[in-house]
């Protein structure tokens, strides 16, 4: 401890703490820390847990809304869904882990998420995945993250039996060195079963819950997550020691292990350990029930000899929770834990006042305010600037603009970020626990049915090619295309969770990307009437070539009255009418087709009419429910003509259509319109395009192609890398 | 009716199974712990990833205390159905013959599949509604059912799959073009000697309810709900 | 006593494992490899090295698909 002031400074900074950031602590403290107290400041005070540069930002997001249970601050948000049930969800990045060791770090990350939802009291009952990677085509390396992170998905959710129900995949040559692995759960709970993380009651026990402790991820959360990645080979391969390593099947029996106990009403409180464990759990809990917590490292069971005390305080050791119970209850917590082959210890207990004590074999070894570790950590104003010019480099041309219409759909089809998806998802599991009424492929939303036959839906996007462009309307656009895709099963949204994936927030044009999403995030959510009820920052994704393109991923769940009712993408009957729903005037800017004749990210998107939009998605939805509509999906990536081809793939039937004059085929506004197909009556006010039937796609004028080279494209154009 | 559904730690389609029983019948969870079988007429091992499949797939799980009472409860005749990881641990616990490797692919696999109802005789196929009921010859009658696993490639030496079909052992294949890991000779399902203990990778349990995807492995059950109902509680 | 037990698929069974390492190698330009296996590594201490070949006949080993070779070495 008495080390010399310049080993002093190197320490403090080499835990990620600025020189300011080290006054404010001897400032609110009155004394320099312990080497202990150093080590949770540094993780409480780094990005990834206090928020530092974005705490402020995220108060512009809407948060009220009528189904609201549980909002922002607690494990999961929480909506109302009726008959009892309440719905849990959040969507959480495991992006640096996934970057350097794919496998781990996206099973992680899935592991990370559950624990989340079930910490609330909700039982996992889908994991939606949003993955982004380099050009497969031109990058082994994205080829190798790509096929382990999916691995990794596929292994953690398939082992402990929560299905994945969709999720979505693109590819872009700024994710190249880092990969974004963003992961969503939604789980499911009796109202009577919802709990929260805040610690009570003066004298009740803190028991720990699961895996042993190691040395996972020490400093994980300063060094892992909240620094620019070394982009160098040796940067990563020096790392590799910290990756947390998963372990499904002790989640699995941590799952059924903590619902019972809250079906058994043993617990005052739960909390999941996640980054900077012991410390924030158990500092998260103290700060939201206004009390002290005093835990005794020495008490805490461990996975390899010799760690030190602040090793065994900030370790992030998979599979463990941790739990506030009344002394009276703890013989039967254990007895529980015991039947579930549960390891459950006893570390400490909850006091009076506002202190954090951390004590080994008897000694205090470290003793801070509750206050500084989680409300005293700096808040920083970013200081954006708006970035005229090209920020990022243009893709590599795959058409030169001489093609066809119909070459240019069959290249749109084959393209990475279009193609079928289902190679990915054949590795996932979409149907256990036999709610699933729609599996990825069959509509725009994932459908799952409650117990009262209504269902729920769930849908997951982020365009971060279009936010790059434009990173308001890029942003607005992911709340109107999530929004859209419930509609088009028939469900109203309840509610949204988003995950904010930047660059450097120090550097004013990242800032400036950061804040103008968030503006178009709250505007978006104030237009359409959706809380944003829980989410998480990833910031500082950046590779030496330069940051991320902007990606704020949203996840929006919503409710629907009848399960059989739910829509399907792909048309139904050959016969039916085809029409265009939604005030939709598309552009080239940021589109797909724009990428791979060659162009950047660069210009105006088009402007949004949200009141014409909530009309779109309103008609849409009432349509699919009462049957109306037999079919309905969104217009997206690759325009109209590719939304028509894939509502003709997913049902093995042609179709044959006139667009509106002037309609560019391909061009781009999503969230805004819709293919429809049904009865002509049913369809008359909207504008009528065509008629679903024989086997291939005519647009009148511009192509004819057959049914089977439309799907060979589709399907070739992930199959070849997975 | 009444059938019992193991739970091993690590199970994961256990309440599905149960649910789908339910359709059928009466429906309790029996604890891998115990020594027990709270007088069921069935027993079905389900599928998920006991012990989280860890040596091998089904392992662990076939030394569980209950699995002695399911050894003894097969002997004696009883009912058994084991789902894709009840399928490794019945082939483990030598309940039924062969093993389960992992898939050609090396990965998981969700499929829809379609399978060939090779034999529709005897307590798991025997009353499908098929016409006629006993042995079709191909065209085989087909069921749509998913398969979900990365360790279900049926294996067994050459002369054991050569009795294996002799004996009409093989009740189930994967319809042609359908076999997603591997498996010799399209195997999807195999039942011991004596009939009553029987094994396959695709879910049943999974295929309930049109809503969900197919009703088609419903048939399984309500085969063994006859079954019971006419020789054990007639 | 430390004992280790190698288990390996038995001969003639398909192993993909195998079969992917042995098609990776060549892209990495590693040439003249063939007939790879990948088996498993089981370390233990035994008090009762007698007991060995039980243990890996009921539950280490699968008899069926898999060879065991205990290697045994004196702590």
């Amino acid at each position: 401890m008495s080390s010399s002031t310049s080993s002093l400074e190197e320490r403090y900074r080499q835990l990620g703490l600025t020189d300011g950031e080290y006054a404010r602590i001897i400032e609110r403290l009155g004394r320099a820390p312990g080497d202990v107290e150093l080590a949770m400041l540094s993780l409480m005070w780094s990005e990834h847990c206090g928020y530092k540069h974005s705490r402020r930002l995220l108060r512009r997001l809407p948060n009220d809304g009528p189904h609201v249970l549980m909002g922002p601050g607690e494990n999961a948000g929480v909506v109302d869904v009726g008959g009892g049930l309440a719905v849990a969800f959040k969507v959480e990045s495991h992006n640096h882990p996934s970057a350097v060791e794919p496998f781990q770090g996206a099973a992680t990350g899935v592991g990370g998420i559950l624990r989340d939802v079930f910490a609330v009291g909700a039982r996992p009952i889908a994991v939606l995945d949003s993955l982004r990677f380099g050009e497969p085509r031109s990058s082994e390396r994205s080829r190798y993250l790509l096929d382990r992170a999916v691995a990794g998905i596929g292994h953690y959710g398939n082992s402990i039996g929560v299905p994945t129900v969709g999720g979505e995949i693109y590819f872009e040559g700024s994710y190249e060195q880092n990969c974004l692995v963003n992961a969503m759960c939604l789980g499911l709970a009796p109202h009577s079963r919802l709990i929260r993380s805040a610690a009570a009651g003066p004298g009740n026990v803190v028991v720990l819950l699961g895996a042993l402790t190691g040395r996972d991820g020490i400093g994980g959360a300063s060094v892992l997550a909240s620094a620019e990645l070394v982009g160098s080979e040796g940067g990563d391969q020096a790392k590799r020691p910290s990756v947390q390593i998963g372990d499904p099947f002790t989640e699995k029996k941590l799952l059924e292990c903590c619902l019972e106990l809250l079906d058994r009403e043993l617990l005052v409180s739960l909390q999941d350990l996640g980054a900077a464990g012991l410390t924030s759990a158990a500092s998260e809990m103290a700060s939201k029930g206004g009390v002290s917590v005093r835990l005794d490292v020495g008490r805490v069971p461990l996975r390899e000899p010799g760690m030190e005390p602040f090793e065994i305080m900030v370790s992030e050791s998979q599979e463990r929770m941790l739990c506030v119970v009344e002394p009276e209850r703890v013989a039967d917590v254990l007895g529980v834990c015991e039947r579930w082959e549960i390891l459950a210890t006893t570390i400490g207990c909850v006091a009076d006042g506002d202190s954090f004590q951390v004590l080994d074999a008897g000694v205090v070894i470290a003793d801070l305010p509750v206050s500084v570790l989680v409300d005293d950590c700096p808040l920083y104003d970013l200081e954006p600037v708006p970035f005229a010019g090209a920020l990022y480099e243009a893709p590599a041309a795959v058409l030169t603009g001489s093609e066809t219409p119909a070459e240019t759909l069959l290249a749109l089809l084959r393209s990475p970020n279009l193609a079928s998806r289902h190679p990915v998802f054949e590795q996932y599991d979409p149907i256990v626990q036999s709610r699933t009424v729609r599996r990825p492929d069959e509509a725009d939303a994932a459908v799952l049915m409650l117990p009262d036959s209504s269902a729920i839906a769930v849908s997951i996007d982020g365009n971060g090619r279009r936010v790059a462009c434009d990173p308001r309307r890029g942003a607005m656009e992911a709340v109107y295309e999530c929004s859209a895709n419930l509609a088009c099963v028939g469900a109203e949204p309840l509610g949204l969770t988003n995950c904010l994936n930047f660059g450097n927030p120090e550097k004013p044009h990242v800032a400036w990307q950061l804040v103008e999403a968030v503006e178009g995030l709250a505007l978006a959510c104030e237009q359409l009437g959706v809380p944003v009820v829980g989410g998480n920052v990833s910031l500082y994704n950046e590779a030496p070539t330069g940051p991320i393109f902007p990606t704020p991923v949203v996840g929006m769940v919503g409710k629907l009255p009848h399960a059989e009712a739910a829509g399907r993408l792909g048309f139904t009957l050959a016969g039916d009418a085809i029409a265009l729903v939604g005030p939709f005037e598309p552009s080239a800017v940021g589109s797909e087709l724009s990428k791979l004749r060659g162009l950047p990210p660069v210009g105006e998107l088009p402007v949004a009419d949200a009141a014409r939009i909530r009309v779109a998605h309103q008609a849409v939805r009432s349509r699919v429910r009462s049957g109306a509509f037999h079919s309905a999906h969104d217009v997206a990536e690759g325009g109209v003509a590719v939304a028509l081809a894939e509502c003709c793939i997913a049902a093995g039937l042609g179709a044959s259509v006139l667009l509106p004059n002037g309609l560019d085929p391909f061009g781009e506004a999503p969230g805004r319109a819709f293919i429809v197909s049904g009865p002509r009556e049913a369809l008359a006010p909207f504008v009528v395009i065509g008629e679903v039937g024989g086997d291939a796609l005519t647009i009148d004028g511009l192509l004819e192609v057959p049914l089977s080279e439309l799907r060979d494209a589709r399907d070739a154009g992930l199959r070849e890398w997975v | 009716m009444r059938f019992g559904i193991v739970r091993f730690p690590g199970s994961c389609d256990d309440i599905d199974a149960l649910q789908a029983a339910a359709r059928v019948g009466e429906a309790v969870l029996l604890w891998h712990a115990d020594h027990d079988l709270h007088e069921v007429d069935a027993v079905i091992v389900p599928g998920g990833f006991s012990y989280g499949d860890y040596l091998r797939a089904g392992a662990i799980a076939r030394f569980a205390p209950v699995m002695a009472e399911v050894e003894e409860f097969a002997r004696e005749g009883g009912l058994v159905l084991g789902i894709c990881n009840g399928f490794q641990v019945l082939c483990e616990a030598g309940l039924l013959p062969g093993a389960l490797l992992p898939n050609v692919s090396l990965k998981f696999v969700f499929r829809q599949v379609e399978l060939e109802v090779v034999r529709a005789v005897g307590p798991f196929t025997g009353s499908l509604g098929f016409d006629p009921p006993t042995h079709p010859a191909p065209p085989f009658p087909r069921l749509s059912i998913p398969v979900k696993h990365t360790t279900g490639r049926y294996y067994a030496p050459d002369d054991e799959l050569d009795r294996l079909e002799a004996a009409g052992q093989v009740l189930l294949r994967y319809a042609p073009g359908h076999n997603p890991n591997g498996s010799l000779r399209d195997i999807a399902g195999v039942c011991n000697e004596s009939r009553n203990v029987f094994g396959l990778m695709p879910h049943p349990e999974h295929a309930v309810d049109p809503l969900t995807g197919s009703a088609d492995g419903r048939r399984i059950f309500e085969s063994m709900r006859s079954h019971v109902e006419q020789h054990v509680l007639a | 006593m430390r004992a280790r037990v190698l288990v390996r698929p038995k001969a003639g069974i398909l192993d993909p494992q195998g079969q992917a390492v042995e098609r990776a190698l060549p892209a990495l330009g590693f040439d003249g490899v063939s007939n790879v296996h990948v088996g498993r590594l089981i370390e233990l201490d035994v008090e009762d090295p007698e007991r060995l070949p039980e243990m890996c006949e009921r539950l280490l080993t699968n008899p069926l698909i898999e060879d065991y070779e205990i290697v045994a070495s004196a702590q």
